[in-house]
């Protein structure tokens, strides 16, 4: 026998101005099955919730209405209410008689019949509601880390500092990212590797952080608290319990013209290689598209070369090495994978995006990037820090930098601000003006955006003190003129055009994710923007999580970001994985999905819609233990409730709790009754 | 019509010039930029600023040669040609002499050659021209090495459909840039 | 190949050697060319400075004469007249209120179906052909080709080759055995119809441009609108050069590659003498 209790809140004014919240009252106290109905100023108020938790135990309520805000507002407030004196947290639902009437109404006595249908409808689905109890699921105490730039590193640290166990996943030789590139970081022009080195070392001698470089994600399945990822650990050919890094085998290396990814193809490297001095692990790599005695192999003839083989004295090369597959548990996975620069040139990874024809589409000599730079720029880089153009290694007298090259450029397919350019042009400017006393430095800008700590001081040094010469408006052209190229520009705040003749110019290209980001958030069932940006739950409020539960993101992979934000971005993401790992199970909302065994035909269209993967088969057996049929099962930690199963299904076999086609059709018969 | 500048603009090209960014890449490529001192950012500038007086007795906005240059550049596709174009349009409605008088005259000569003929005559347009900018003497070298190359048309054949031709240019004529947008407008 | 034929107002008058290389090249690759009958103006940068509609109605007349005439598609060799009626039919397909305007006007139905071409993509579209028929390979001729702007801008009305590094020019001037130089002027703007309000404009723009062809090693230097011929040839006498540049069209190089006579091509019509430009040329020319 129901006994339904409904609480009609007036919300001071915001409700009560609107709706006659003592007529609903008194208009619901006549509907069968309610038992109390009353009106307040303040429900959610402690007195509010007095009157709810002892009209419970007077009336010994069954269930509980409060015609309210919205249930995103209070629904927690009321459900911990009723459960504090006894009755299931989920016997009480509210009936937004807010967001959902009096703030879209202006007829009083319209708004107040409204309110009345609402407040019935769900007097009725509450009297189908049944008591659920959370669901709880074991978590396990491990977490993934997908990239090993200066995100992936201060995640990993901090979660094994945490005292749980780590394993972190990148798929370069070496962990460090871009990070280990930079020359000098703003604003403290510190020395990028003399700050990151340290705490590559510390994550290569963690206790608790299993590394595994030069290998990527294959698969994912599982849900929060339980994953199960398959990651490739690709074939390095270099056996790492063998191999003490001692470099024989690279200077033995007969191939030493290769373009260096590290330097940006501006310094060459040798086929079996390890990507800078402090790489960590310090262990070579063999290119196998480039390693003579492989590509000898691709055709089918007999090894050749094999110098670094001969030069090691522990034997620990080996040409035979296949790609392995290693299965890890992890209940937590951070995703920071960091970014990559956009290329001004004619093919394009993604059909939106447009080269710049009007800047030689990348074939002009000397016109470099700002990771080109810095490569330049660096004391371990191919020039060893001198600022010395590629096509003749000369010194440039004049060089150019232009701002917002791709980005904030919707014409290109880029409308975002990449958000780290104006402060390392400005960096770029110093650190030229450092080496080169006679130089001349040009900026081209739009605007400067320095809004950090000490980030405008910085732009501002760099133009006062620095030489800097800064000129607002874009560049229309760039070309080759004999020995220098001609920028061809506008300074808006003279008014006047102006072309300036440089021995080097800089694009501060725009920031995008890395390659294959897209697939990799398929493999995680996490949301990306059409740029490959990995789409967090709630841009203001929940900037470190994503929509799939159990998967965190931080630094660059989810939107253009400096050091100091993508080492906070780590450590809240960090912060995240503690705090699920501090619970011995993990406790989830009970609205989930359930299939009725003795009616489900086993046609499983509810698994092909479900877009979380949480149907599973189970099979039904005899008691000689044959399997007489095989019907669907959900699995209340995966399951989010979205009712796309419920909706699907044929003979009405699968139903969410607390949202079954019984309530729902309660709640319309009692509108159009 | 009333209503400010910029809305003008947006009903007549479809620009919302709010979206410029006042970068300059238009001018910096604009081939006249030399010789203006109103240059496509300005155009937008000043249409964003309601200030059409901006524009007039100033010839910079007649010497647009029509190269789509700052067009193609633009990176928020903002088409300074065509708004500069509807520009024109507006101050020549405003005052039907703005135009440098050595373009007004080469444009009306053009112009009516073709009302007239349908095609145009060479010595037509040039006669016309000469007498409208009164530069009686400009090129006047050049004419018999036009000749002997055989690149004066003098008599032009008249088109058939002329009739088709003049109604044309009466219903352009008579729909000035205030006619054509209130025309538009009724038509939604 | 057929296409209906769109000659402009130019093609008779001063580029008359455009007109007649195009027609003389016509055969030997097998192009078919039927003029439009009764055209008329297309309106060039007079109407389009003057009043928008008539920009649009001018190049529209003759849109839905091609229309009726059974033309798909139609060549307009002149740029400028191909700028227009290819915008025309941009314009109307994109803005119907403009649509309306210019149906309201003009005499007979007009369904904007025909693509305009111009004689760039046309002749890269018969290279294959004209690589089988060239009998006088231009080999060792420096060809510099100038595109200008209404061949390529705006990209979206236009749309055969990229605004900022096309190669059509170069891929036919290739077939006909010559040697395109790499040149930076090569879409930059050479003053269009200022040539005669505003001399000195097209004088300076002009000037910038043959310098960098020069510069760049070349002989000739090939376009293919008489407005930007025009402006180089006509007027360069006024440029102060150190050495006379010559400007022929791409049909009439093509002419020559195809064994034609200079005198059919029209090359004597030029003011800057076109001798040089083949040099065991049996007609010399006269400047």
């Amino acid at each position: 026998m129901a006994r339904i209790g409904v609480f009609v809140c007036h919300c001071g004014e915001n409700i009560g101005r609107t709706v006659d919240c003592h007529a609903v009252a008194e208009a619901l106290a006549q509907v069968p099955g309610v038992v109390h109905a009353v009106d307040y100023k303040y429900m959610c108020s402690d007195p509010g919730q007095q009157l709810i938790k002892a009209a419970v135990a007077e009336k010994g309520l069954t269930g509980v209405v409060v015609a309210a805000c919205s249930p995103h507002m209070h629904e927690k407030t009321f459900r911990r209410a009723v459960q504090s004196v006894g009755l299931n947290p989920f016997l009480c639902e509210m009936a937004n008689i807010r967001e959902h009437c009096s703030w879209i109404h202006e007829d009083r006595a319209k708004a107040t019949e409204k309110a009345i249908d609402l407040a019935r409808m769900m007097v009725e689905k509450v009297k189908r509601n049944v008591a659920l109890s959370t669901v709880r699921i074991p978590v396990t105490r491990r977490a993934l880390v997908i990239g090993g730039g200066i995100a992936g590193i201060q995640a990993a640290l901090d979660i094994a500092d945490g005292g749980a166990e780590v394993v972190l996943v990148e798929k370069e030789p070496s962990i460090g990212g871009h990070m280990s590139q930079l020359s000098e970081t703003f604003p403290t022009l510190d020395c990028s590797q003399c700050i990151l080195t340290p705490r590559m070392v510390e994550v290569y001698q963690h206790p608790r952080i299993k590394l595994l470089t030069y290998s990527e994600v294959e698969a994912v399945e599982g849900y929060i608290g339980n994953f199960r990822v398959t990651i490739r650990k690709k074939a390095r050919g270099i056996d790492e319990s063998k191999c003490n890094g001692c470099g024989a085998c690279i200077k033995a290396c007969p191939n030493k013209r290769i373009p260096s990814e590290f330097d940006c193809g501006l310094g060459k490297r040798t086929a079996i290689y390890v990507p800078f001095p402090q790489a960590v692990p310090n262990i070579p790599v063999i290119d196998r598209q480039r390693c003579t005695l492989h590509i000898a192999r691709s055709k089918g003839k007999k090894d050749a070369c094999m110098k670094c083989s001969e030069a090691c004295q522990r034997g620990a090369i080996d040409f035979n090495q296949q790609d392995t597959l290693v299965t890890e548990e992890v209940g937590a996975i951070i995703v920071a994978t960091g970014y990559q620069l956009y290329s001004i040139g004619r093919d394009q990874p993604k059909e939106y995006l447009k080269g710049y024809g009007e800047y030689g589409y990348g074939t002009i000599p000397d016109v470099i990037d700002g990771l080109q730079f810095e490569r330049l720029a660096s004391a371990s880089g191919p020039t060893a820090g001198k600022i010395l153009r590629p096509s003749d290694n000369k010194e440039p007298k004049t060089v150019v930098f232009l701002q917002c090259i791709g980005s904030r450029d919707p014409a290109k397919g880029i409308e975002y601000c990449s958000k780290i350019c104006c402060m390392y042009v400005a960096k770029h400017a110093m650190l030229y003006r450092h080496k080169v006393h006679d130089g001349r430095v040009v900026v081209f800008y739009m605007d400067i955006r320095a809004a950090g700590k000490g980030y405008d001081e910085f732009t501002r040094r760099a133009i006062e003190e620095e030489g800097a010469e800064y000129i607002r408006g874009r560049v229309t052209r760039l070309y080759r003129d004999g020995d220098v190229i001609k920028v061809q520009g506008f300074d808006t705040l003279s008014g006047s055009p102006i072309t300036i003749d440089a021995d080097m110019v800089v694009l501060a290209t725009a920031v995008r994710p890395q390659p294959g980001i897209d697939a990799l958030a398929q493999k995680l069932s996490v949301s990306y923007d059409r740029h490959g940006f990995i789409v967090e739950a709630h841009p203001k409020l929940r900037p470190v999580e994503t929509n799939t539960a159990g998967v965190y993101v931080a630094g660059a992979c989810q939107a253009p970001r400096d050091i100091p934000d993508s080492v906070a971005m780590a450590s809240a993401a960090a912060s995240k994985v503690l705090g699920l790992f501090s619970h011995e199970m993990l406790e989830r909302e009970p609205t989930v999905a359930r299939v009725d065994e003795s009616v489900c035909a086993g046609c499983f269209h509810c698994e092909r819609v479900c877009p979380y993967g949480a149907i599973r088969h189970k099979e039904i057996k005899d008691k000689t233990g044959k399997v007489i049929r095989v019907v669907a099962e959900v699995n209340p930690g995966v399951c989010q409730g979205c009712g796309t199963c419920q909706a699907t299904c044929p003979s009405k076999s699968i139903e969410l709790q607390g949202f079954t086609d019984a309530q729902i059709f309660a709640q319309i018969n009692a509108f159009v009754g | 019509m009333s209503g400010r500048l910029k809305e003008r603009i947006r009903a007549m090209t479809g620009v919302n010039v709010a979206r410029c960014y006042q970068c300059g890449k238009c001018s910096a490529g604009c081939p006249m930029a030399a010789e203006t001192t109103i240059r496509p950012h300005d155009v937008m500038r000043f249409v964003m600023q309601d200030r059409l007086d901006r524009f007039l007795g100033d010839d910079s906005i007649w010497l647009c040669v029509g190269c789509e240059t700052c067009t193609q550049r633009c990176p928020n596709e903002c088409d300074p040609a065509k708004v500069t174009d509807a520009v024109r349009e507006i101050v020549a409605g405003l005052q039907p002499d703005a135009a440098p008088r050595p373009l007004r005259a080469f444009h009306e000569a053009f112009l009516r050659q073709i009302e007239k003929h349908g095609r145009l005559g060479e010595m037509g347009l040039i006669m016309g021209y000469k007498f409208r900018s009164g530069r009686l003497f400009s090129d006047v070298g050049a004419a018999p090495g036009m000749m002997s190359r055989g690149k004066l048309a003098f008599l032009p054949k008249n088109v058939k459909g002329l009739d088709e031709i003049r109604r044309i240019f009466a219903a352009c004529r008579d729909s000035g840039p205030e006619a054509q947008d209130a025309a538009s407008n009724a038509g939604h | 190949m057929k296409l209906g034929y769109y000659p402009g107002c130019s093609m008779h008058g001063t580029s008359r050697e455009h007109e007649e290389s195009l027609l003389a090249i016509a055969k030997p690759l097998g192009l078919e060319l039927a003029e439009i009958e009764d055209w008329s103006c297309c309106g060039a940068s007079s109407a389009h400075a003057c009043n928008r509609t008539l920009a649009v109605a001018l190049p529209a007349r003759n849109l839905a004469l091609a229309e009726e005439q059974g033309h798909d598609r139609v060549i307009a060799p002149c740029a400028a007249c191909y700028n227009r009626l290819a915008m025309a039919t941009h314009e109307v397909a994109s803005d119907p209120q403009m649509a309306g305007r210019v149906r309201a006007v003009l005499s007979r139905p007009f369904a904007n179906r025909v693509k305009v071409l111009n004689a760039v993509e046309v002749l890269r579209e018969l290279v294959p052909t004209l690589k089988t028929n060239v009998k006088r390979p231009l080999t060792g001729l420096k060809v510099a080709c100038y595109y200008g702007c209404l061949l390529l801008r705006p990209a979206e009305v236009t749309g055969f080759d990229d605004p900022e590094d096309p190669s059509s020019m170069e891929e036919v001037v290739r077939a006909c055995g010559a040697e395109p130089v790499s040149w930076r002027m090569r879409v930059e703007c050479c003053g269009a119809g200022l040539t005669m309000a505003r001399k000195p404009s097209v004088v300076r723009l002009g000037r910038a441009i043959i310098s960098d062809a020069m510069a760049s090693g070349a002989d000739v230097i090939v376009v293919s609108c008489p407005m930007c011929h025009s402006n180089l040839d006509f007027r360069q006498q006024a440029m102060g050069l150190s050495r006379p540049m010559p400007v022929v069209y791409l049909t009439q190089l093509v002419g020559l590659a195809l064994g034609l006579d200079s005198s059919a091509l029209g090359l004597a019509r030029h003011f800057v003498s076109t001798g040089g430009v083949v040099p065991r040329n049996a007609a010399q020319e006269v400047g």
